[in-house]
């Protein structure tokens, strides 16, 4: 007999802070920096060096905390986490263990239509640790390269619950929070670029059984389809596991992109001991009631705030809005094209439309793309006064994505005006009756579809720019009279 | 408290470093007696008494986020033993 399983997911996440300088020291923190250009004794861990906290890390965490909806500590304090490896020069990496920054958040997410809650344990402040290069891969060399320019990067680490249920669920959870953090202004939240980072802990057990399975944290998370597809495969491998009566071990695992599989870094075993201890070098922190809402005023509006707003304002459906509030950069460029041309659905279908299906196909984001919110603005006067038609925008605007030009240059350049005037239609109407006199007569026949011969002939004789109401207005006039 | 043998084998690994059976013998006792000293605190009474997670009372030390040059890093290369194409350059550790 088979069992039925249920998935138990909770997501440890790192997001990068985007402050200027380090966590502890003056350093810069610009990706993609020379290696090594970007340090300096502190967070280099020379000895005797000291560190000191830099005050933007606080309040962005503190923003953070109240992105998530979390309790803000009154009292926090950093400490030290020991371990050995090349990428941290100090053998420890200064962390909160004891005392975070922030307990108790939650988000709430969609999927497929069901709202959940999802409960947040925990955020704390950290530094990073370097970055080794391999030449080749790590089993083939015989030696690391050390870039120690993202050492001493301030980092917040936030921890969920184990009460997502899917692999879905994880990924909801994963883009609800990155939004939240780049509303909040805190993070570049790119994947891509590191500066988000996601580690899982999974486990199975039969449904309706109260108790956890054995967890398996699984690392190397780098993309949202990566996370997908490792809590899939590791759900999997677990089921079939306790299906065939072999035991579970808790271990932590690395997801294997190219293999797309799981496969075993160390077991509890040879887990680390890492005999935190508090750190001496850097006094506590004590965050008053008065800190916190003198940040609570600098927070944007956020996501489900700009959702009420773009539907009650605008009157846009659900759907469109949860969309458009997806990123600020989505909402920006919404809110700024509407000023210029209010029909907010035709603005949003758009961007929901061709915007994102080049963005898409490109592998752009709204931000980075040459079509700003005035150029769309500009296009679509032109569809309402009748220059454009609705289809001929659509090659308008795949010219003005791949060249950054406005419509009315687009427009103008290509000839593309639309043809309104009825005498210059009836024309060349006229030429194309003259042309197909047995189409005619399959009109007169009662034949209605003869008619969308004709509009076709015209479309192809204008190239596509005749204006398809006074095409359809000409056409009957004429078909009438014959 | 007592360090036993398995114990100091234990810190032993975490700290990296080989020691002799003798060695052993001499740090347990040695880290034992440091335990013992320190367990001296458990025979006062500290119901009323806050946690001290810092010895010094003071707080919320900051500095603003502002940039200082980095020095440049054949400064930092002059304190390693190996470095190349900007990198430190280390045994591999798994």
């Amino acid at each position: 007999m088979s069992t039925e399983f249920e998935t138990v997911v909770g997501l440890e996440v790192h997001v990068e802070l985007k402050t200027d300088t380090k966590i502890f020291c003056s350093c810069k923190t610009a990706f993609g920096a020379e290696p090594n250009s970007q340090v300096c004794p502190i967070c280099s861990g020379f000895p005797g060096m000291l560190p000191v906290l830099n005050k933007k890390v606080v309040e962005y965490a503190i923003k953070s905390g109240l992105a998530i909806n979390a309790e803000i500590a009154p009292y926090c304090k950093f400490d030290r986490k020991n371990y050995f490896y090349p990428d941290l020069p100090n053998a420890y990496q200064i962390s909160q263990f004891y005392l975070p920054i922030c307990t108790d958040g939650y988000l709430d997410i969609n999927v497929e239509g069901t709202k959940k809650r999802i409960r947040i344990t925990r955020a704390h402040m950290e530094e990073d640790a370097g970055k080794l290069v391999h030449e080749g891969t790590i089993m083939t060399t015989s030696y690391s390269l050390v870039d120690l320019n993202r050492t001493g990067v301030p980092l917040l680490e936030i921890v969920s619950e184990p009460d997502l249920r899917s692999s879905q669920e994880a990924r909801a959870y994963l883009e609800k929070l990155r939004s939240m953090l780049l509303f909040a202004q805190v993070s570049d939240a790119k994947m891509e670029e590191g500066s988000i980072r996601c580690d899982a802990n999974v486990s199975v057990r039969p449904l309706g059984d109260k108790n956890l399975g054995v967890r398996v944290e699984i690392k190397n998370l780098n993309s949202f389809k990566a996370l997908e597809k490792a809590i899939e495969y590791e759900a999997k491998r677990q089921m079939e596991a306790i299906e065939d009566g072999e035991p579970l071990i808790q271990e932590t695992r690395t997801w294997d992109e190219e293999k797309s599989i799981t496969r075993s870094m160390r077991t509890k075993e040879e887990a680390h001991d890492y005999r935190y201890y508090p750190d001496p070098d850097l006094p506590p922190i004590k965050i008053d009631q008065e800190w916190i809402d003198s940040i609570r005023q600098t927070m944007p509006e956020m996501p489900d705030k700009a959702q009420e707003r773009l539907m009650g304002k605008y009157g846009l459906p659900e759907y469109d809005a949860a969309l458009i509030t997806v990123s600020p950069y989505n909402l920006k460029f919404f809110d700024q094209c509407v000023a210029l041309y209010p029909d907010a659905k035709t603005v949003s279908n758009w961007m929901m439309g061709e915007l994102s299906r080049l963005l898409n196909q490109n592998s752009q984001e709204i931000e980075q793309c040459h079509i700003k919110p005035e150029m769309l603005a500009d296009m679509l006067k032109l569809i309402n006064d009748g220059t454009i038609s609705g289809k001929m925008a659509k090659s308008v605007f795949e010219e003005m994505f791949k060249t950054g030009k406005s419509a009315g240059h687009i427009v103008k350049e290509q000839g593309m005006i639309q043809i309104s005037d009825e005498d210059t239609l009836r024309k060349i109407i006229q030429e194309i009756v003259e042309q197909n006199p047995g189409v005619v007569e399959d009109y007169k026949n009662g034949k209605e579809k003869a008619k969308g011969f004709f509009v076709g002939q015209v479309m192809k004789a204008t190239k596509g720019q005749a204006n398809p109401g006074a095409v359809n207005k000409v056409l009957s006039d004429f078909l009438s009279k014959e | 408290m007592v360090i036993s043998l398995q114990e100091v084998e234990h810190i032993a690994m975490l700290a990296r470093i080989n020691i002799t059976e003798e060695e052993k013998k001499e740090f347990a006792g040695q880290l034992s007696a440091v335990l013992q000293y320190a367990e001296k605190l458990n025979e006062i009474n500290t119901e009323d008494v806050d946690p001290l997670y810092h010895i010094l009372p003071i707080y919320n030390v900051f500095r603003e986020d502002e940039i200082i040059e980095s020095p440049d890093r054949n400064e930092l290369f002059a304190n390693a033993p190996v470095f190349q194409d900007g990198y430190f350059k280390v045994p591999k550790i798994l």
